[in-house]
């Protein structure tokens, strides 16, 4: 599929680009591809134009994706019974299908590229660069853009200054602590062992985050090359990727990736003919987010239990089989192959003084566009949600951002000015993570998202240490209660003490980080909890104690669609007649207003 | 009538561990891609594989059953023809993936990590499936189902029998 047949030179350059990344398949984009190509077929064009099934574009929001090359126009949510008047309307009578391109949502423009898009314009993409422009399961595809240059350029300086140069482009570990990435290249070199293993961490388990599943789907070989060159600068011999078993299409792809890398002497005994040898397996996460941590992710490789480590020994030193080892995030190799190709030089003119380079985000929650996007660092958030983002769905008020999953923190409209890089987050109470962004609007109750993270870290906590196990317990029992209406305010007290305990005393960064939910929504959003514990209220009417509703009676028609549906019979009223909630009784379950098509049902 | 087909799977399934397990042997951390291998053959990890695995790999059983229970993944339990997971990350958590899982609780008549009497669905809350961009996300086997409303679920659910 992804070769280019022989035709005229305009024949040549018409290709359909259709995105196959995770998002766009589940809207649908085989069935495309299918139709798309009947209809080749039917026009007699199927082989002048290819069809390329390439990785995420990175706006979910509008897939399935369809790009027609040249001009790469750009065609959203298409549907299979579009596929022949794309094929018809616009390779044979060359004439735009206006109603399938994209239409901005505030000037009601339509768009022909993705230059012209918002959402795109802003962007600035270098490690995304090849996703959605290539055919993941082609290597050539990948060399086409200038693939492999960079190792080929690693190979010709030594080790110790391919280290300088990275160290130089001032990257940073994306896995989220944001480590220099040279710095920890320089330990794993330096430390002495007979072996050295190279491991890449793909196992995104930060709810809300899937950059690293798209770099893996759309280009692996990026990957691959960044850990080729890692492995030549720190002297491994064997690498592996950990990727999550929830994502088997990436690890489908990255395993074609390395089978045709080594076919091409870019894995193997002698990488691009020079007497350094390189290998590479792929190990497949079996479910824990703990074994995201890089110790627990070692003891996952040796078929332990995921549990972490106490670190010094640091994996640099002491790491797989006691080996010395490098570990690093899925984005922080696609990003090396950029650097070592264009220079340190180039990759640090983008970014602030102290973050460097590009970060990715998976853009999602309550925003218009929500998908992946790539930015300078330093950006700020507003540009982030309002600009790229377009604002909030419904145009409803922006209430938040979560950053940094689990780890990371709340930040409220007043912040939105804050640039994202490693440090201004740090101090605003979140961290970078792994890349999550989650939109939150009024309709979000900051006291239920906080209990939302500590359920997750309780769960997931692997119940090694005390702190952690039964800190963050605690501490959920406590956001239960208020969100039950039952708090007190006591309990904001035990709430900010236990989270200082539990930081300063957890063995690994799981218990470290998992109060910072709970404390950054203290520390802005600290009136809805005294809401629900003083008024017994939740101002977002979302948790369920704490929620009556009402019929609004000039609002009601009398259609008898929320009596049906009440589980437990407290709405009563003839047909025709305005209807009334016993709210004494109702329990607030909310189905009569999901139900009302006359909007009547509110809460009260 | 000689059919034998419950005998014979079983025996072909006995087989592929088997060869699964020599190739495995003298392999450094081999208990989990074995513990994948051998679920993926038999759709969960019966006690009586779970000792052979022990076994051929010189650990002990209670070591392989605290790995096996470590993970969310294995499962001790015969599960379901069609496993529906429901994303209770948080994209889908602020776009109503709670709804979506009461519905489906309420609809299959089971809880979180059960299977019907019928063996139809297995029901499992996930945290992200990487398809936030659609939330409120489901996958039923390897089908993705984003921009989801609690309408939709007993349609989708129809295609699965
Ligand atoms: C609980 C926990 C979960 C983590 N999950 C991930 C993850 O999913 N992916 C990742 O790359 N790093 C994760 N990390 C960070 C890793 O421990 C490690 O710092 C990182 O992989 C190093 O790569 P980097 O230097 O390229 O950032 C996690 C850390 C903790 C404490
Ligand atoms: S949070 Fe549901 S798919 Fe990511």
């Amino acid at each position: 599929m992804g070769e280019i047949t022989k035709g005229t030179v305009q024949e040549q350059a018409r290709r359909i680009f259709i995105c196959a990344g995770s998002g766009c398949i589940s809207s649908g984009s085989r069935q495309v591809a299918d139709k798309l190509q009947q209809a080749l077929d039917e026009a007699g064009l199927n082989q002048t134009v290819p069809i390329t099934m390439t990785g995420c574009h990175g706006f979910c929001e509008q897939g399935p994706i369809v790009v027609i090359a040249p001009d790469d126009v750009f065609y959203c949510r298409v549907q299979p019974e579009d596929a022949v008047t794309l094929v018809e309307q616009h390779l044979v009578q060359g004439q735009l299908v206006e109603s399938l391109l994209y239409r901005d949502s505030q000037t009601g423009e339509r768009a022909k590229s993705a230059h012209d898009i918002g959402f795109y314009a802003k962007q600035q993409r270098i490690v995304l660069r090849n996703c959605g422009t290539i055919d993941p399961e082609q290597i050539d595809d990948y060399l086409a853009r200038e693939g492999y240059q960079g190792l080929a350029r690693a190979l010709t300086m030594t080790p110790e200054a391919v280290i300088e140069e990275v160290k130089r482009s001032g990257l940073r570990g994306r896995g989220g602590a944001g480590f220099p990435t040279g710095l920890k290249w320089s330990f794993a070199a330096g430390a002495p062992g007979e072996k050295k293993y190279l491991v890449c961490n793909g196992d995104e388990g930060d709810p809300g985050a899937f950059m690293d599943r798209s770099l893996l789907e759309g280009d692996p070989h990026s990957v691959i090359e960044g850990m080729v060159i890692a492995a030549y600068a720190i002297g491994a011999q064997a690498g592996y990727a950990y990727i999550r078993a929830e994502y088997p299409l990436a690890i489908q792809r990255m395993q074609i990736a390395i089978d045709q890398a080594r076919a091409r002497g870019y894995l193997g005994e002698s990488v691009m003919g020079t007497d350094f040898a390189f290998d590479l397996q792929i190990k497949a996460g079996a479910g824990a987010f703990v074994c995201g941590e890089e110790t627990a992710l070692l003891a996952s490789i040796e078929g332990e239990r995921g549990m972490p480590r106490v670190r010094p020994p640091y994996p640099a030193i002491k790491g797989l089989w006691g080996y010395p080892t490098n570990i690093n995030n899925v984005e922080t190799f696609g990003s090396v192959p950029y650097i070592l190709r264009a220079g340190a030089d180039a990759y640090a003119a983008v970014g602030t003084e102290k973050s460097k380079g590009t970060k990715v985000f998976a853009l999602t929650g309550k925003v218009k566009n929500t998908g992946l996007v790539e930015v300078p660092m330093g950006l700020s958030l507003r540009e982030i949600v309002f600009g790229i983002g377009e604002g909030i769905q419904q145009d409803r008020p922006f209430k938040a951002v979560q950053i940094g999953g689990p780890s990371g923190g709340c930040l409220p409209a007043a912040l939105l000015d804050v640039p994202v890089d490693y440090d201004s987050l740090i101090a605003a109470g979140a961290m970078m993570g792994s890349g999550g962004l989650v939109v939150l609007d009024d309709t979000t109750c900051m006291v239920d998202l906080a209990r939302f993270f500590l359920s997750f870290t309780q769960r997931e906590s692997c119940g090694k240490c005390t702190p952690c196990r039964e800190g963050t317990k605690r501490m959920l029992e406590i956001l239960e209660r208020i969100t039950q209406g039952e708090g007190s305010m006591d309990d904001i007290i035990a709430l900010e003490r236990l989270a200082g305990v539990i930081k300063s005393t957890s063995l690994c960064g799981l218990g470290q980080t998992a109060p910072n939910p709970v404390l950054t929504t203290l520390r802005y959003f600290r009136e809805e909890y005294e809401a629900h514990i003083l008024e017994e209220r939740c101002p977002a009417g979302v948790c369920k104690a704490l929620t009556k509703f009402a019929i609004v009676p000039d609002k009601c028609v009398g259609c008898t669609a929320c009596a049906r549906v009440c589980p437990i019979h407290c709405i009563s009223g003839a047909p025709k007649k305005v209807h009334t909630i016993d709210r004494s009784r109702c329990i607030g379950c909310g189905q009569c207003a999901g139900k009302c098509r006359f909007a009547a049902v509110v809460r009260a | 009538m000689n059919c034998n087909c419950g005998g014979t799977a079983e025996s072909t399934k006995d087989a592929a561990l088997a060869t699964m397990l020599a190739e495995y042997r003298e392999k450094p951390g081999a208990l989990i891609p074995v513990l994948q291998g051998a679920q993926a053959i038999y759709g969960y990890l019966p006690e009586t594989v779970l000792a052979q695995i022990a076994a051929a790999l010189h650990l002990p059983l209670s070591h392989v059953f605290g790995v096996v229970t470590f993970y969310t993944q294995f499962h001790l339990q015969p599960r379901g023809r069609h496993i529906i997971r429901v994303c209770l990350g948080t994209a889908c958590h602020v776009r109503g993936g709670a709804a979506i899982f009461t519905a489906l609780q309420q609809h299959l008549d089971v809880n979180d990590g059960e299977t019907t009497e019928d063996q139809r669905f297995t029901l499992e809350s996930v945290a992200c499936i990487g398809a936030c961009g659609l939330a409120p996300v489901i996958t039923i086997n390897d089908d993705t189902f984003g921009r989801l409303t609690p309408e939709q679920l007993p349609e989708i659910l129809a295609r699965y029998a």
